[in-house]
Formats: C-alpha cells, structure tokens, sequence
C-alpha cells in the first residue's frame, strides 16, 4: 500500500484546468509505480463521462478509476493547487486538494480508503494539510494520526 | 431497513460514504443494511433509501427510493442530519 508518502505529495502545483490537475495527481502514482499510464487515462474519462460527483468536500476532489484500468498497488497521491481550479461541481468547487486514489481489487483497498476517510473526516488535518510547507510535513501529520 | 450509498463507478467514494454512513448510524443507535453501488446497478436495485451527491441524485430520479443528498462526505454531521430527516 503507498498512502500519501513524500513522494507521492506534489505541493502547490500549478494547473489550468481539472483534467491537468487530475493528470498531475495521476502521474504522481505512475511514477512510483502503483499504476500504469493508462490509469490517468480512464480517471480523466470517468470524469468526461459522469462528471465530477467525486469532488466529495469543499475544495476536495478523488479522482479515480477501476482497478483494472492499471493500477498495481493501492494507492493515494495528493497534488495541492497553487490556484484552485473549478471541477464543475455546484457545492464544493473551486479544489485545492487533489487525491488521486488507485484503485485495488485486494483488501488493501478497503484499509486505504479507511485511512484515507479517518484523515479527511477531521477538519483539523484538512487545515494542516493546506497549510504544511513540504511533503515531509504532511508524512509527519500522518504518522501521528493515522 | 436497506440503505444504498451509490457514486459513479460503485468502488471508491461510495464506499467512503458507506464507512461514514455505518458510522453515524452506529452513533444514532439505528439498525439498517448498508451497501455500496455504482448509479446503473443502483436505478435497478430496491432499496429503501439512496445515500448519494446531488449530481448523480438528477440520475437516480424516479427511483422509488427516498433520495438523500449529501454535499461533503467527510462531514459526520452533515451526513447525521441528512440521516435524521429522512428516516
């Protein structure tokens, strides 16, 4: 499982638009290895054909896709927007906070996204999230939360 | 009681909303069936109640369900409000 480790966190990432801001996030999980290329490619599909329902929070968005659209490992990327971009949604655009979730058919998916839910659930790291200076930053508020 | 939380593939989000759903059920002392789905599988599932975002909801219309929508799936009690009305 690769949850949110320094390199998989991109901090003030600059993008036009949502598709880049996906692709970033994406890229982030094929350079470590947990995806293949063409996983970008469906999640940016998933997004052209049911829209962007994944924006689950103010400023939040999950992009993601099937786990047979390439993904080899669990996995959580975050891009954090230096300009937040609008996804289209009516309630919680614009996003900041890009994760990019691989999807897996093994367990480790249902223990990622437990993770991945107990963190966002509390406001608090929402906030030092948006505020941290590095990706070490963010490694270290997850190993005293999650 | 059977509850569906329902996004657009049946996998992730939805499967974030069920966690926080059970939660806050677990909290209201209310026993139900929780499951997760994607929005096809879902128009043609009975079920009791559907948990979901408003955008899919425009899809799910005339589902015989009664439709909940939440906005932001990480908040507890968006969702427990959400919840309580509709029950």
């Amino acid at each position: 499982m690769l949850f949110l480790s320094k390199d998989l966190i991109s901090l003030d990432y600059e993008a036009n638009d949502a598709e880049e801001a996906i692709r970033a996030a994406g890229q982030l999980l094929v350079d470590s290895g947990a995806a293949d290329s063409s996983y970008i490619d469906a999640m940016l599909a998933s997004y052209r054909e049911k829209g962007p329902y994944f924006v689950l929070a103010p400023h939040i968005a999950l992009p993601h896709a099937k786990a047979e659209n390439g993904v080899s490992e669990a996995s959580v990327s975050l891009v954090r927007l230096k300009r937040p971009v609008r996804f289209g949604h009516p309630a919680n655009d614009p996003v900041e906070l890009v994760f990019a979730l691989g999807s897996s058919s093994s367990s480790d998916h249902i223990k990622l996204l437990r993770k991945l839910t107990s963190l966002l659930n509390d406001p608090a790291n929402i906030e030092a999230i948006r505020a941290a200076s590095t990706g070490e930053d963010i490694e270290a508020l997850l190993g005293k939360t999650v | 009681m059977k509850i569906l939380c329902v996004c657009g593939l049946g996998q992730g989000t939805s499967l974030i909303l069920r966690m926080n759903v059970e939660n806050v059920l677990k909290e209201m002392g209310v026993q139900a069936d929780v499951e997760h789905t994607d929005v096809s599988t879902a128009s043609a599932t009975p079920t009791d109640f559907i948990i979901t975002s408003n955008e899919l909801a425009q899809s799910l219309q005339g589902h015989s369900a009664k439709i909940i929508i939440v906005n932001n799936y990480f908040d507890l009690n968006e969702i427990k409000e959400s919840l309580s009305a509709a029950l």
